[in-house]
């Protein structure tokens, strides 16, 4: 018989799993969420959203394409654990450079395998997202549960600045039928993803990411044509200073985009609150209604948090009138807000999945068109204003 | 975008009769379909000319119309109906080409029919393989190079190009009929040439190869705003080079990265969007070149297809329904996803992609051992006759469900033999080649010690996947070397999908000691939910399956539950006509409207049907019918509350076979006894049942080896019918002319392990001229309700699922049917029936014989049912709970007087006639296998004609099985010596009505000697004449010949016998009527008549049960 290192996992709540270790050795804690997507682990464990989250694959079968170069989502894995039913023994893909095993316990990631994820799934759909601990160490079920119920919780936390790049760097615009480059956009690196800035870069964006302290006038020192903020961990209610910044920033007429936190962020500078979801939303097979086109994408989620905005009407802020723009159809969830001046016309906008990806579909791309669209439009604004 | 209101009525057509490559997973489409568009207020027309559907129950449409599927027949169907819409996306390639020669010919426009689902230029752009492969190309997407051939020459030229092998596929034919790979020009010459004849346009489509890729396909949907979803995504475990209805596939994919998987979502997206598909399901094929990822688009079906039933079982999307839905103006969000509904009526969008937390395996079913010489390779020309789907928390679980469900002995992995007589190189060899049962060869080469390296060279499975199968024997390896089963290590194994059949082999313990050893330590599965979503939302739908896992989700309930065992995987003798009777048991003791109310569990593994539709019953388990699996799902139900019963009878001789396992375990197994189903399968115990009632059986006898059967067959006088013990379907039976016959036949199945001291072969007289006559009869007890009497067409000694029958019976009269009756009502009482019995009978100088008895539902009883408007299988499940004949009567179940042996004068006459699968198979060498009939069974499936006289129900019945019967031109006679008195006078009237008539130069000389002109042709072994006159084979090949009429000669017959062969093949070539029975002939002439009088009409069942 293999000889499979014992692991146990232990919910705040007192319920235990027992596995087998998988990764790292040694025990680790965190905020139990689960991720129903079939393909894309790599870019999970690489989304800096995770920090600080405990990983429950729902796909039995992880780790078949291995690890490649291509596909990490930024500098490292963020994931504080990885709970997964059946890991491959040996990777198939022609991309693969070593095992999914090996770069977590290369990365000093503790996971766990052969656990029940569906029970486990179905328990946090239940009870809501807790703290979890697993550990390949401990052997008493009620002394993890113990040092779990002393781990922090995620609500009130603020996790920007421990995901954010040190150093402000630009990603360059890719060359195409308008030249260099057409925009420069500043992009607070609040957890942000390798493929968003691409995304961006390929549309003839010049991409200046700043780190998330950056303040109002370091976004104004790049003379951005338009402002980013990027997903990210922790509580959105518990961030000041980046929304702060941003309704400088929208006070200055500056068009705004922003992915996930950077709709929770979005929605505080506007005056809406946040609020906790149950369990979150974390797949990459959500429908979410555009309501200005009726049409229906699927998209990629990672939040655990949303915005609290009336679904109907819109609502007057300082900025200009603010309404949901998408609503997630599974469950009515806020995912998308726009500002319009009293025209009528687009002047700031985000959402609250990842039309990035990676992982995920590619339905909700348009948006980062959407983003070129309103920076032409408000340029050719200004400029006529100027001209005026 | 609501439904839209300008459409009243629309036309659905079913996709006939069960053949290769479109079997019950478009009864399961249709019938949700046409549920979908009644409950929108839509009027629907229904046209399917298989009885075996539960689509063509009457309840299921507003207007039922079990007509050929052609242009002709369907026409008349819309000149009368005058549907507004025709929806054909969900009958297979026969509804869609029946929909494009429709419109073709002008049809839809004169009456003003609009195709709903997919428009015509879609159906042209998806299926025309230039036009697909630019789309593709805009897209940025990448097709195999290829080129199109009209011609030969054409094919020989572009070859020049592309090199050897080739990929051959013809345009617009079903199931890749015609499609195969040539190596050579011989191969070309012969893969090409038939396929041009094939395609209805005389194109192929040359290839690129690219064996040996990893192949996936993406089912899609989309709806009238544009709103694209991926239901599911299939892996191919058997690379590219093997069909991929004849591979073993996955769900989901298993070895794609998300950038991959994304790139194909992409292409799948742009290419229905493309392609014009305005609403439905979808299915595009790909393929990935495993060194460098290189993805090519293979194909798309503009259609809910085989692998969509697959993808709606696989993930709980029921794409038909949804694809009915869209099709009449729906949009995916507006339409509920009714898996997640909670009680307050909330449920999530059908515009969502669904996630798997478990992991689906599909095998494939196949029959080569009923086509003696046909060749067990597997190509792109599908060869599989059923499948059957397991699914698993994980791939080695599922697989193993997977491959025992099934149930052949074969398919399963097994450590029993001994390590020492694996040859490495010679398996490595074996397994180059795809074929049936190549898996457990890639086990064998794995115990053999061949590396993952050399089976990838071999075979081109993923490495993944093989060290998936290095894992389970490693698991083996564990069970064997094991000093005890221990706790850890027999979950391990269960956690592994290892049964305890399995497990027992490698210990040498029977399964019953390691039950009690599982049970004793508590190990047990856990029943999980298909939800659709991973768990992320709650599930309201009960649809489980096993594994071994911790927690279970089985909900407790109050009502007493009734549990229904399935068929299993399709195959030739029990295929959709045994899901049938029990969907019917499930509504008849369901909670639905005239139900019993009891709680209704389906357990079965076959994702084609509508049985395991999650929405079939108020449960379903979706399991492996073995006795571990059942008795599992048994013990879960009966812990969620009380179990009334557990019914095997109605499932074929697959839950049949269960009964007396399931009634020792003590589970209350309701309707006729397991003992009774022995009694009536034990020859000895049976005789003295016929003894008792003054009955008669043909003689015969039992044996094990030569001398004692030559003795017995001397005794009973030649011919014998002789058969192995405990076969389905006639498997391995034969009619035996003589001694030398019957010693070559023992040696054979000797051999072949199928005849044994436990299983003797039996020898029968054989019944030569008799009429043969199948009986479907009610019994509670007291009372017999003679569900209807058939008379066989065909005499006796073809099987009874080939032959074709009429109801009523044409030439029995009142008193030979009360005869039957007796002997019925004898029967069922001496064996104690309860429920359903079948028997055949024989009439010969008028002596009544009885073949044979089945305490079971039979595979006619769809038919019977359907010609008498009597839903038996229904009444026989309440019998089965305990209610009486009488009791129904009353309640209207069944007729207050009265039976199917009592039909009134006006009764309209139903023919069923069966479809053959002989154009699917070769023998190695590409020759055909032949197509004569025989005790054994070969059918696939079956049509039934319907109409107010015999000439008519069968000339209907011909044009939906084989297409119209010849109303002139040229009719080929070759009747060996034994007919040769009988076919004179059909012959005569086929004369008098104008046709040519063609003979071989003996059956041409009868024929003149009688006053019937006919012309010599040359014999096929005679070769061309010298001034280049054609033989018949060739005159048959170049469409010269408008019927073939050819019965089999016997052994002495030589040269001739081998000509009928060539003649025959010759014939199911160039499709053309082929008749093989001089009682054919008779029934031919009739329906020829019949279609010359030009009157037939169309007849909805609604309109017969009204008359």
């Amino acid at each position: 018989m293999p000889t499979h290192a014992p692991a146990i996992l232990v919910l705040e709540d007192g319920r235990s799993f027992t596995g087998e270790a998988f990764g790292a050795p040694g025990e680790t804690f965190g905020e139990a969420v689960f991720n129903t997507g079939m393909t894309g682990y790599q870019e999970t464990l690489t989304d800096p959203s995770y920090h600080r989250q405990v990983v429950v694959m729902t796909a039995p079968h992880v780790g078949n394409t291995g690890i490649n170069d291509e596909d990490p989502e930024s500098r490292r894995i963020w994931v504080a654990g990885y709970v997964v039913r059946d890991p491959a023994r040996v990777p198939s893909s022609w991309r693969s450079r070593r095992t999914l095993d090996d770069e977590l316990r290369e990365q000093g990631v503790v996971g766990i395998s052969g656990v029940d994820t569906r029970a486990l799934t179905r328990h946090l759909r239940e009870r809501g997202a807790m703290r979890v601990g697993i550990s390949t160490t401990e052997t008493d079920p009620a002394a993890l549960l113990e040092r779990v119920r002393a781990s922090s919780e995620m609500t009130g936390l603020e996790l920007a600045d421990e995901v954010t790049t040190p150093e402000a760097y630009v990603v360059p615009a890719q060359p195409g039928p308008w030249g260099e480059k057409r925009f420069t956009v500043a992009a607070l690196d609040l957890g942000i993803k390798t493929m968003t800035p691409h995304r961006m870069a390929e549309r003839g964006i010049e991409v200046h990411v700043l780190p998330a302290t950056a303040t109002l006038d370091d976004v104004l020192a790049v003379r951005p044509d338009g402002l980013f903020y990027s997903n990210g961990p922790g509580d959105p209610a518990a961030t000041t200073h980046q929304v702060e910044v941003l309704q400088g920033a929208l006070a200055q007429e500056v068009p705004y985009f922003g992915i996930c936190f950077g709709n929770q962020l979005f929605g505080r500078a506007l005056g809406f609150g946040t609020y906790k979801l149950t369990y979150g939303h974390r797949g990459i097979n959500q429908p979410v209604m555009d309501r200005t086109t009726g049409k229906v994408e699927v998209t990629a989620h990672n939040h655990g948090f949303a915005v609290d905005a009336p679904l109907e009407g819109s609502t007057t802020t300082p900025y200009g009138e603010a309404s949901v723009s998408h609503v997630c159809l599974n469950d009515d969830v806020v995912e998308g807000l726009e500002l319009r001046d009293a025209a009528g016309a687009l002047k700031s906008f985000s959402v609250q999945y990842h039309p990035e990806a990676a992982a995920g579909p590619h339905d909700a791309a348009y948006l980062f068109d959407r983003f070129v669209d309103l920076m032409s439009d408000r340029t050719a604004g200004q400029t006529d204003r100027k001209g005026a | 975008m609501p439904k839209r209101t300008d459409i009243s009525s629309v036309l659905v057509i079913g996709s006939g009769p069960i053949i290769i490559g479109q079997a019950a997973e478009f009864d399961y489409s249709g019938t949700q379909a046409c549920r979908v568009l009644r409950e929108e207020g839509l009027r629907v027309v229904l046209v399917n000319s298989n009885p075996a559907t539960i689509m063509t129950d009457p309840e299921f449409a507003d207007a039922t119309y079990v007509e050929p599927i052609t242009p002709e027949f369907v026409e008349k169907v819309i000149a009368k109906e005058r549907p507004d819409a025709l929806l054909a996306t969900l009958g297979g390639q026969t509804a869609l080409n029946t929909a494009m020669a429709l419109d073709r010919d002008g049809v839809l426009d004169k009456y003003g029919v609009e195709l709903i689902g997919a428009n015509i230029e879609a159906i042209d752009r998806g299926e025309n393989r230039q036009v697909f492969k630019k789309i593709v190309e805009d897209l940025g997407g990448e097709s195999a190079r290829s080129a199109i051939c009209h011609s030969m020459e054409d094919c020989l030229a572009a070859v020049e190009e592309l090199g050897y092998p080739v990929v051959v596929r013809p345009s617009f034919t079903m199931g890749g009929t015609g499609s195969g790979m040539a190596y050579d020009e011989t191969d070309l010459h012969r893969i090409a040439g038939a396929g041009l004849d094939a395609s209805p346009t005389t194109e192929v489509l040359l290839e690129e190869s690219i064996l040996g890729w990893k192949e996936y396909e993406l089912e899609v949907m989309r709806d009238t705003a544009d709103n694209v979803v991926i239901i599911c995504s299939i892996e191919n475990l058997d690379p590219m080079g093997v069909h991929t209805g004849d591979s073993i596939t996955v769900a989901p994919a298993m070895t794609l990265t998300d950038r991959e998987y994304q790139e194909m979502r992409d292409l799948a997206i742009g290419i229905i969007r493309a392609v014009g598909v305005d609403t439905g399901g979808c299915n595009i094929q790909y393929a990935v070149n495993p060194a460098d990822g290189r993805l090519v688009v293979i194909e798309m079906n503009p259609r809910v297809s085989r692998s969509s039933a697959l993808a709606s079982k696989a993930t709980g999307f029921p794409i038909a329904k949804i694809a009915a839905k869209v099709a009449i103006g729906y949009t995916l969000d507006e339409i509920p996803n009714d898996i997640t509904t909670r009680p307050d009526g909330h449920s999530t969008p059908a515009s969502f992609e669904p996630t798997l937390d478990y992991v689906v395996v599909k095998v494939p079913r196949f029959a080569f051992e009923k086509f003696p010489g046909a060749d067990p390779t597997l190509t792109t020309h599908m060869k599989s006759v059923g499948e059957a789907m397991a699914i698993g928390r994980n791939f080695t679980e599922a697989l193993q469900k997977a491959l025992r469900s099934l149930e052949s002995p074969n398919a399963v992995f097994d450590w029993h033999q001994e390590w020492v007589d694996l040859d490495k190189d010679a398996i490595l060899a074996s397994i180059r080649t795809p074929h049936d049962g190549r898996l457990r060869e890639v086990m064998d080469a794995i115990r053999a010690g061949a590396t993952p390296e050399e089976i990838f060279d071999a075979t081109g499975i993923d490495p993944w996947f093989l060290d998936q199968l290095a894992l389970i024997n490693e698991i083996a390896a564990e069970v064997t070397a094991a000093a005890e089963l221990t706790p850890d290590l027999l979950r391990r194994a269960k956690r592994h999908g290892f049964s305890d059949v399995q497990i027992g082999k490698i210990r040498g313990m029977s399964p019953d000691v390691v039950r009690g050893v599982r049970h004793a330590l508590g190990i047990r599965p856990v029943y999980k939910t298909v939800d659709t979503c991973a768990a992320e939302f709650a599930a309201a739908t009960p649809y489980h399956y096993s594994s071994y896992d911790e927690e279970t989700e089985v909900a407790p309930r109050e009502k007493p539950a009734v549990i229904i065992l399935g068929s299993g995987p399709n195959r030739i003798g029990q295929g959709i006509e045994f899901d049938y009777s029990c969907v019917h048991a499930s509504l008849a003791l369901g909670q639905g409207e005239g139900g019993a109310g009891y709680e209704t569990v389906m357990v079965n593994c076959n994702p084609e049907t509508v049985s395991t539709d999650y929405d079939t019953s108020d449960r379903l388990y979706f399991e492996p019918l073995t006795l571990e699996d059942v008795l599992e799902v048994v013990h879960a139900e009966q812990a969620a509350g009380p179990v009334a019963g557990v019914i095997c009878q109605l499932g074929g001789q697959t839950p049949l076979g269960l009964a007396q396992g399931l009634a020792r375990a003590g589970v209350p197994v309701v309707g006729t006894s397991p003992d009774a189903i022995d009694l009536a399968e034990e020859r000895g115990a049976f005789g003295r049942v016929l003894a008792e009632a003054g009955l008669t059986a043909p003689k015969h006898g039992t044996a094990t080896s030569y001398p004692e059967a030559q003795r017995i067959a001397n005794e009973i006088g030649y011919p014998v019918l002789v058969r192995p013990s405990y076969v389905l379907g006639g498997r391995g039976m034969e009619i035996v002319y003589g001694d030398e016959a019957l010693e070559t036949y023992l040696e054979k199945y000797v051999a072949a392990g199928l005849i044994s001291r436990e299983a003797p072969v039996l020898v029968d007289r054989f019944l030569d001229d008799a009429v043969e006559i199948d009986v479907d009869a009610l019994f509670d007890g007291e009372e017999l309700f003679l569900g209807g009497v058939m008379e066989h067409i065909e005499e006796a000694g073809i099987h009874s699922g080939d032959s074709s029958c009429a109801l009523p019976p044409i030439t029995l009269g009142a008193r030979e049917i009360a005869r039957i009756r007796e002997a019925t009502e004898a029967i069922a009482r001496g064996v104690g029936v309860l429920g359903l019995l079948n028997i055949q009978f024989a009439l010969g100088s008028d002596i009544l014989y009885v073949l044979e008895a089945n305490p079971r539902a039979s595979r006619t009883v769809p038919f019977v049912s359907k010609a008498t408007a009597t839903p038996l299988a229904k009444a026989a499940a309440r019998i089965m709970l305990g209610e009486s004949i009488a009791e129904l009567r009353a309640l209207g179940l069944l007729p207050a007087t009265g039976d199917g042996g009592t039909l009134p004068a006006d009764q309209p006459i139903a023919v069923k006639e069966a479809v053959m699968p002989f154009n699917r198979f070769r023998t190695p060498d590409g020759a055909q296998v032949d197509t004569v009939l025989g005790p054994e069974m070969k059918s696939t499936g079956e049509v039934m004609g319907f109409d107010r006289d015999f000439g008519t129900a069968f000339a209907k019945s011909q044009a939906a099985a084989f297409g119209p019967l010849p109303t002139e031109g040229r009719i080929f006679v070759s009747m060996a010596n034994r007919d040769k008195r009988s076919m004179i006078f059909p012959v005569k009237v086929l004369a008098d009505l104008g046709f040519e008539i063609l003979a071989t130069a003996g059956t041409a000389e009868v024929l003149r000697r009688n006053g019937v002109a006919a012309t010599v042709v040359r014999k096929h072994f005679e070769g061309p004449g010298a001034g280049g006159e054609k033989t018949t084979v060739q005159l048959i090949l170049d469409g010269e010949v408008q019927m073939v009429v050819n019965t089999p000669y016997g052994a002495g017959e030589g040269q001739a016998r081998l000509d009928g062969y060539e003649i025959r093949t010759a014939a199911v070539r160039a499709n053309v009527p082929c008749i093989t029975t001089v009682q054919g002939l008779g029934a031919a002439v009739q329906g020829i008549e019949a279609a010359r009088r030009g009157d037939i009409e169309v007849r909805s069942l609604q309109e017969w049960a009204s008359r």
